[in-house]
């Protein structure tokens, strides 16, 4: 159980995220909406605290994330992977020891440093880039690879951290719609064989309703809605991106395009 | 959703945002051009630099090449200034102003030669070391706090802002005359200025991989190695090539003060007017920096080019 007990974080004297409360149980799949500066992001980032919160306390199974240091902070960062917008790749590595790196927190100093790895760690690392589809790309250099093939690199490397949670912030925001879909296929895979729980951020209503069993309303760095796909109605859709009042139709979140159709965009 | 000023009115208050933004670029472009000429004015001025006396001495030149040529061997003024010639340019060993006149101790020169790269080689790895370990913490971006980054600063300032030539006459008091004051008088200036150079590199570097390797886990060291070494190697590795043949300059002349190589030998024709000595050890140098400016300049471009460095 991840829980999320009344977190806010300020810059400045704006709150990105204010006061959020969420309980996640192991192995949910959670969508996380909102428009852009919603606090989306933030909220995701103080998880594995790449952000720390300025108030309130993130619990996972009953330790207290938050409060973490030094070495305990690293073996957290390892067991909540996080998979980027842009990937965070290391462009000018190979794709096999850009997923290696996913091991780092498990070897020790000098092995690392002289990148040195075990036959084992090799072969999972293959493994990971096999089920995500990829195996061939191994000795690519990372930035010879498409978006979607990179975000793939991502995930496989976050595979081999064994991690309990993954935090996806907004994994198919730069991807064309067909590479959007293998990315997310990938991802509920994970949620659903390994019983890995999925937070991720997604900027399209449509892929959340689909991907999603759970899905996190926020708005000006509050949490506005929390509740399943189907408890999602017009009003509270309005709530989140903010159009007060007027009629919006949810398709414009989306980046399907339908032919022959136009509409307002508010 | 955004509310977006409409209509005329806006349209005007935005031309006249717009011409007001130009004049403002044009006024800051005039100040500028203003400041350069000003600088330039004043600098001529102090030091009476001027296109007149630029102008009055270029003939003296063609003059300086043209009795280079028509100057007898035989007359006395031939020992002083060489005297280039084809008649004897090329002729052997005993005839003076040919070029193995000039080279008859060739021998001695050549190893004087080597011992010069020899010193520019460990000069530039000494540099490239300590400047490669400091630039990390010397790096806003990287360092784990903001004094360390003060202190590595300072230090490799420090090491920069004092020429070699200095740091050698240093050395040469500390460990005598030889290579050893040379090679850290290079070594120790080289970091400096590596250091700062390495240290930009680190901070241009696209902080994504290093968020990458943070988030899942890794400690500094491994942010490092995985996330910054693989972007600023090969610009490491060109600046350190751009270093090694400014070593490779400066261990020339260095030896003028006992600090090795063929600046000794140099030094020492110069101090005993042997004049066919100084025009063999400086054609050598000549052609060794040459020779090593191009190679560098090569591989350096190979570097760039080449995606199979890390």
């Amino acid at each position: 159980m991840l829980v999320i007990d009344n977190v806010t974080r300020r810059f400045g004297d704006k709150a990105a995220v204010a006061g959020a409360r969420i309980e996640i149980p192991v192995g949910s799949m959670v969508g996380v909406i909102g428009r852009s500066g919603a606090g989306k992001s933030t909220l995701l980032r103080m998880i594995n605290r790449l952000i720390d919160p300025s108030e309130g306390r993130i619990l996972f199974e009953g330790a207290d994330v938050t409060a973490m240091r030094g070495g305990e902070l690293r073996n957290w960062r390892s067991r909540a992977a996080m998979i980027f917008q842009q990937f965070n790749l290391v462009n000018r590595l190979d794709v096999l020891t850009n997923v290696l790196t996913g091991r780092l927190n498990h070897v020790p100093l000098w092995r690392s440093l002289t990148k040195t790895f075990t036959d084992a760690e090799r072969t999972l690392a293959l493994r990971a880039l096999e089920r995500l589809g990829i195996a061939e790309v191994a000795l690519q250099r990372a930035d010879t690879l498409s978006g979607g093939q990179q975000q793939r690199v991502a995930i496989a490397r976050t595979l081999m951290q064994e991690p309990r949670i993954i935090l996806a912030d907004e994994p198919i925001a730069s991807l064309d719609p067909l590479n959007a879909k293998v990315v997310m296929d990938a991802l509920r895979d994970i949620n659903q064989r390994d019983g890995i729980t999925v937070i991720s951020n997604l900027h399209t209503l449509d892929t959340a309703r689909h991907y999603c069993d759970r899905i996190v309303g926020m708005a000006n760095g509050h949490v506005v809605f929390d509740g399943a796909p189907a408890e999602l109605d017009d009003a509270v859709v309005r709530q989140i991106y903010g159009t007060d009042g007027a009629p919006l139709d949810e398709r414009i979140t989306s980046t399907a395009i339908i032919p022959g159709r136009q509409y307002a965009t508010a | 959703m955004t509310t977006q000023p409409t209509g005329a009115a806006s349209f005007d208050l935005m031309r006249t945002r717009i011409d007001a933004h130009r004049r403002e670029k044009f006024r800051a472009s005039l100040l500028g051009i203003a400041i350069f000429a000003g600088l330039f004015a004043l600098a001529s001025w102090w030091t009476d630099f001027g296109i007149t006396p630029l102008i009055d001495g270029l003939p003296k030149l063609g003059d300086y090449i043209a009795k280079l040529f028509s100057t007898p061997v035989s007359q006395s003024s031939s020992e002083r200034i060489p005297v280039v010639s084809l008649t004897h340019l090329f002729g052997d060993w005993d005839t003076k102003q040919s070029l193995l006149y000039w080279f008859y101790n060739i021998g001695t020169f050549l190893r004087l030669i080597v011992d010069t790269v020899a010193m520019a080689v460990l000069a530039t790895l000494m540099g490239f070391s300590i400047a490669f370990v400091l630039s990390f913490p010397a790096s806003y971006n990287l360092s784990p706090h903001g004094a360390i980054v003060w202190t590595c600063r300072r230090f490799l300032e420090l090491l920069r802002s004092v020429p070699d030539l200095v740091f050698a006459l240093f050395f040469v008091f500390c460990y005598g005359i030889g290579p050893l004051a040379g090679i850290l008088a290079m070594g120790l200036h080289s970091a400096g200025a590596l250091g700062k150079l390495f240290s930009e590199l680190n901070e241009n570097a696209s902080p994504r991989p290093a968020e990458g390797i943070t988030a899942v886990g890794g400690d500094w060291f491994e942010k490092i190695r995985y996330a910054i070494v693989p972007q600023v190697l090969p610009g490491f590795l060109s600046y350190g090539l751009l270093r090694f043949e400014i070593n490779v300059r400066s261990s020339a002349i260095i030896g003028v003060v006992g600090a090795g190589g063929i600046g000794e030998e140099l030094k020492k024709v110069i101090n005993f007017n042997r004049y066919e000595d100084i025009s063999a050890v400086i054609i050598l140098i000549v052609l060794l920096v040459v020779l090593i400016d191009t190679l560098s300049g090569y591989l350096r471009q190979r570097l760039i080019r080449d995606a199979r460095v890390i």
